[in-house]
């Protein structure tokens, strides 16, 4: 490029690439305020599903069935979203439904992630026999489809709500245990670790004080993009009918109650819990990136 | 010399297993130190300084594994030691520290904070409160406003500072011996004299025998009371400061005064050692270094050389040392 042409397109240029760059910061900035928004109503609703919604989750009104949204001609506006096949409110049933998606997206999280950090932090630790056989057993639970694994679980154990969290569980531990491990494997080889030996520090203590608080940024940023994908399993277990067990409400359970009538033309029953789970979903995904970028820039998963 | 030796290494073998068979990593060490004095341990990369010193404190790392030899420390076989007790000996009266302080502090907790770790293994040395026994750590170091630091985090600290800590963690147990591997190699010049001159003060204040690992002749020789060099896993001499920068005895370390720069020195170039160290897993027959030295004879490729006595308590490793000049 020549000199002139360069030095008078340069400032068109800068100007278009900082406003681009500012337009870009602050569109990501507007999406991580709905997202938490977003995921802050669907808490809420979690939270205190009875006192938002405007019926009980079960009230059935068999008269009132498969009503379409109050804002459409035949619809009835105490019935915003419509009703199902039975009569039941959507939009209650759609409030109620966050708190299950919620507890079990949490408890199989909490779990998994204490128990697969815990296995992953020994294997990498301690390396040999024991690193052998838990990375093994990884592998091999790796290469079982996980809706394989589910249904084989659920066909053995009976399907429960207790029993999704255990199948979400055996699920969910490899990622820790892997992501603790390699953790673990590095650390171990840094100086400080080995200057707290030569210090005269327990193993329990160097593995507890000193790898553990050292990962647990990444695991964080790991368990939260790892959230979306368990409430997506379980909204998929209870579609298959292996998961939440009604008369809890499940917005899963929902979409394959309602997809009959679908074709009837009842769209409503099908689109609004599913939107409920693309929304959680989508704003767990969005602050899950974000946390990532504030807590550990470098990592790249 | 006047009192028994504080620790006396004797014939220590560390071996790591390869695909080719076993590496001695170190291969018949022995040294002693006194009370008080500060050894140098001198050497090229790979020679096994690192690798005896962390033998001492039992932390070679596996696959690596001590396969003979003893370490006596203030008369005690330590190899002989069960794991508690060698755990309270490490960090109490035998203490290490590393080459490089930004990396041997835990990010994520403050100064105080570790410095807590030291009395949480040794709970027999924290006197009162541990805020008030942290600081007083850092002061001996001649860390400045002391109280205050205690809560920084490492990466507020220099490097001559964290080293500092390092140092200060190290020295908690009044130690009898002070392991420093490279202590000064990552810092400059000037953080360097201040650090040496902490070493000093501290071999003074405590009493603590130093073994000071380096690569860098010229800091021993305003450091150390004696010299320890080894080449290819073996001690190759052993003598007082004074007389090894005087009168060398083995051609290696004869080799590695004449390549230290000299102020004043007219020579457009170093004088170098040619060659290489010899691959620890195909050592030559005889003498290690006699591929590499200029009064190599018959002798010395045919016939390995013993470390024995020459001289003033001085030893060497060689058929034909070299006479005082």
């Amino acid at each position: 490029m020549t000199g002139p042409i360069a030095s008078s397109q340069s400032p068109i240029s800068v100007r278009e690439l900082t406003g681009r760059r500012l337009a870009r910061f602050r569109s990501g900035d507007v999406l991580v305020l709905i997202a938490f928004l977003m995921l802050a109503a669907i808490v809420i609703c979690a939270l205190i599903p009875a006192t938002l919604a405007p019926y009980p989750p079960n009230q059935q009104e068999i008269t009132l069935r498969l009503l379409p949204p109050g804002w459409m001609s035949r619809g009835d506006s105490a019935h915003l979203l419509g009703t199902d096949q039975l009569g039941r409110d959507l939009l209650s049933r759609v409030i109620h439904g966050a708190r299950i998606s919620l507890i079990v997206g949490l408890s199989a999280l909490a779990i998994s992630g204490i128990i697969g950090v815990a296995i992953g932090l020994l294997a990498g630790y301690y390396r040999g026999w024991l690193d052998d056989w838990i990375m093994r057993l990884a592998d091999v639970q790796l290469a079982i489809p996980y809706v394989l694994l589910a249904i084989a679980i659920i066909a053995v154990i009976g399907p429960s709500n207790v029993n999704v969290v255990l199948v979400l569980t055996v699920n969910g531990w490899v990622v820790y245990a892997r992501l603790a491990r390699g953790q673990a494997l590095s650390l171990r080889e840094r100086e400080f670790i080995q200057a707290y030996r030569a210090l005269g520090a327990r193993d329990w203590r160097i593995v507890l004080q000193h790898i553990l608080p050292n990962l647990l940024s990444a695991v964080i940023v790991v368990a939260s993009l790892e959230l979306a994908g368990i409430i997506t399993l379980e909204s998929s277990l209870s579609f298959l009918g292996l998961g939440i067990q009604p008369p809890t409400v499940s917005w899963g359970y929902m979409l394959a109650d309602g997809r009959t009538y679908l074709l009837g033309g009842a769209w409503w029953v099908v689109t609004f819990p599913g939107l409920a789970i693309t929304a959680t979903i989508l704003s767990i995904n969005v602050l899950a990136d974000w946390l990532r970028d504030v807590l550990d820039p470098r990592l790249k998963i | 010399m006047r009192e028994p030796p504080l620790l006396q290494v004797e014939d220590l073998r560390v071996e790591f297993p390869t695909p080719k068979g076993s590496v001695r990593a170190a291969d018949g060490v022995s040294f002693r130190v006194w009370p008080g004095e500060i050894v140098g341990l001198v050497g090229e990369s790979g020679c096994g300084k690192s690798v005896t010193t962390l033998a001492l404190l039992r932390l070679v790392r596996l696959p690596g594994r001590i396969s003979s030899g003893r370490i006596l420390f203030k008369g005690s076989d330590v190899l002989m030691l069960p794991e508690p007790e060698m755990r309270l000996l490490r960090g109490g009266e035998m203490a290490m520290i590393f080459q490089n302080p930004m990396t041997a502090l835990d990010p994520v907790f403050t100064v105080g904070d570790q410095i807590a770790e030291v009395f949480q293994a040794h709970p027999n040395l924290r006197t009162g409160d541990v805020r008030t026994a942290a600081a007083a750590i850092l002061e001996r170091v001649r860390i400045p406003n002391a109280k205050a630091q205690v809560n920084a985090y490492p990466h507020q600290f220099s490097g001559g500072m964290a080293q500092r800590v390092m140092i200060g963690m190290g020295v908690a147990g009044r130690p009898s011996l002070l392991i420093a591997d490279e202590p000064t190699t990552a810092l400059d010049v000037s953080v360097q004299a201040q650090i040496l001159d902490l070493l000093r003060a501290i071999r003074t204040e405590l009493h603590t025998a130093i073994i000071f690992i380096t690569h860098d002749l010229a800091i021993t020789a305003q450091l150390c009371d004696r010299i320890v060099v080894m080449y290819a896993g073996q001690v190759v001499e052993s003598s007082s400061t004074r007389d090894l920068f005087h009168a060398p005895r083995h051609p290696y370390t004869r080799g590695l005064l004449d390549s230290m720069p000299r102020l004043g020195q007219k020579r457009a170039r170093f004088a170098q050692i040619p060659g290489q160290p010899p691959d620890l897993g195909a050592l030559p027959v005889g003498c290690r270094f006699a591929p590499r030295c200029p009064r190599a004879e018959a002798r010395c490729r045919a016939e390995e050389p013993m470390l024995t006595p020459s001289g003033d308590a001085r030893e060497v490793r060689c058929h034909f040392p070299l006479e005082a000049p």
